[in-house]
């Protein structure tokens, strides 16, 4: 628990170093950001677009999760299919996204179609590289052993596939739902009158610091802090099957 | 992929899907075709791969680096540990108003965004490298008195390359995507801009035609790097 606090600590003085060199242009100090946000929560307008997003990004990341095991974990079972289709996703994984908007924008229109498509695009490919990596990764004794069991095919699935892919699927889960949150945002801030992402965007174009960085805080903690556990169950799941 | 491709233009060119949201792929590739003759957008490019190559510079030095450093010094790796963690899941755009405010307006705000999201993929992947570098080559250096740097240099670097090229090969993708990004939020020039702008003024010819720029620029460029480190992989086992 040391180390982390540390680093807190580490953050929030090099956040007032950097505040106290470029001054009140750019930056709040800690404190006046942390009283921003707190007025900001206070709002009645704000909760709807807190809403807004974290519909749209479950959404999307609902979407994402689904297709990305769904293209992911049969491409691991077939190896000659996977040896294709690997750099194929390697490439759509490089692939800046943001360029893909206006199309998406075109074919769902502005609004949530358009937001979830968009988080859901960002979050598939990882998912589903990680997926089919972990199921060509298996042990084959395993599966040998399932067979000299003579289980059946539910069996094995359930008994040995699953827990054997499981670690691995669980890491591309937790960098899907960094990318679909970011690809959420981004949605948001290139069309939408909603969420998040569009008030980031509103801020922005009026130069109002104070709601930039209090918005940043509030995603930064989201984020970070759901990471943390996904990281934590990650761990776990790595921990027990080695 | 020829599939898809062929499905996408026989549906456009049956007009089932209109041609204000895609126009066929023939179009767009004879728009990127004409627009890349007539030299209009050379100078957008040219900022943009830029910009690119400085943030894939920049991020390769100082990745290497702080890596090198950060292994070195377990108790520095153990305090930054959580930050390498949730780094990625941070979204990095929100940070953009608070660079332009540091770096003024022009091409530095989208390098700096370029950069921040390279440079912790390189510094990961240096030190998952560094790592596994085998302790009986560090023995021999240490044997022959080698100093830190040499040490770095000769031993370390040189084992954990694979590890690094997998860094470097991320930090291209990512400089792409944050150059680009940062180019869409706001900026005067660069592919990103032009693309918006065709959005907003619903110039669909140019915009498709720079998408499939992009488009394919990051795939050769990407597949490049995938056949460069298949070859250097295999010269490694043979040796």
């Amino acid at each position: 628990m040391r180390y982390p606090l540390v680093l807190l600590v580490l953050i929030l003085v090099v956040w007032e170093i950097l505040y106290l060199l470029v001054g009140d242009v750019a930056l709040r100090s800690p404190a006046a950001t942390v009283q921003a946000l707190k007025t900001m929560l206070g709002d009645e307008r704000f909760p709807p677009h807190v809403l807004e997003t974290l519909l749209a990004f479950a959404q999307g990341f609902a979407i994402a999760v689904v297709v990305g095991l769904l293209i992911g974990l049969p491409l691991g079972a077939a190896r000659f299919a996977g040896e294709v289709a690997e750099p194929i996703l390697v490439a759509l994984y490089s692939i800046p996204k943001v360029t893909l908007y206006p199309v998406i924008l075109l074919i769902f229109g502005i609004g949530m179609p358009a937001k979830v498509a968009f988080g859901a695009i960002h979050g598939i490919v990882p998912i589903s590289i990680f997926a089919m990596n972990a199921v060509r990764n298996i042990n084959p004794t395993h599966l040998r052993t399932a067979r000299a069991m003579r289980l059946s095919f539910w069996a094995t699935t359930r008994k040995v596939l699953i827990p054997a892919a499981l670690p691995e699927v669980m890491t591309g889960i937790r960098v899907g739902f960094s990318l679909a949150l970011i690809g959420t945002l981004l949605g948001e801030m290139f069309g939408s009158q909603r969420g998040l992402g569009h008030l980031l965007m509103q801020a922005m174009s009026l130069h109002n610091i104070e709601r930039i960085l209090a918005l940043t805080l509030l995603l930064v903690v989201f984020a970070a802090g759901v990471s943390g556990i996904l990281l934590a169950i990650d761990h776990r799941l790595h921990r027990r099957t080695s | 992929m020829v599939g898809a491709v062929g499905l996408l233009e026989l549906l456009c060119r049956l007009g089932v899907i209109p041609n204000f949201t895609v126009i066929p792929p023939s179009a767009m590739a004879q728009s990127l075709w004409k627009l890349l003759a007539s030299g209009k957008f050379n100078a957008d490019i040219a900022a943009t791969l830029t910009n690119v190559g400085i943030a894939i510079v920049a991020s390769m030095i100082v990745g290497v680096a702080a890596g090198t450093i950060l292994q070195s010094w377990p108790a520095a790796r153990r305090t930054l540990d959580p930050l390498f963690a949730t780094y990625y899941a941070v979204p990095m755009y929100a940070f953009y108003p608070l660079l332009i405010v540091i770096f003024g307006l022009g091409d530095l705000p989208q390098v700096a965004i370029g950069f921040l999201l390279a440079v912790m993929a390189v510094i990961i992947n240096t030190l998952n490298g560094l790592d596994r570098v085998p302790a009986v080559l560090l023995k021999t250096a240490r044997v022959h008195g080698l100093g830190f740097l040499r040490t770095a240099v000769r031993i370390r670097l040189p084992c954990a390359a694979p590890y690094v090229f997998t860094g470097f090969k991320l930090a291209v993708a990512y400089s792409f995507i944050g150059v680009i990004g940062a180019e869409f939020i706001t900026s005067s020039r660069g592919i990103g801009y032009e693309i918006s702008f065709a959005y907003n003024n619903f110039d669909n010819p140019v915009m498709y035609a720079m998408i499939l720029f992009i488009l394919l620029l990051v795939i050769t460029v990407n597949m490049s790097l995938h056949v460069w480190e298949k070859r250097l992989l295999a010269r490694r086992r043979r040796a």
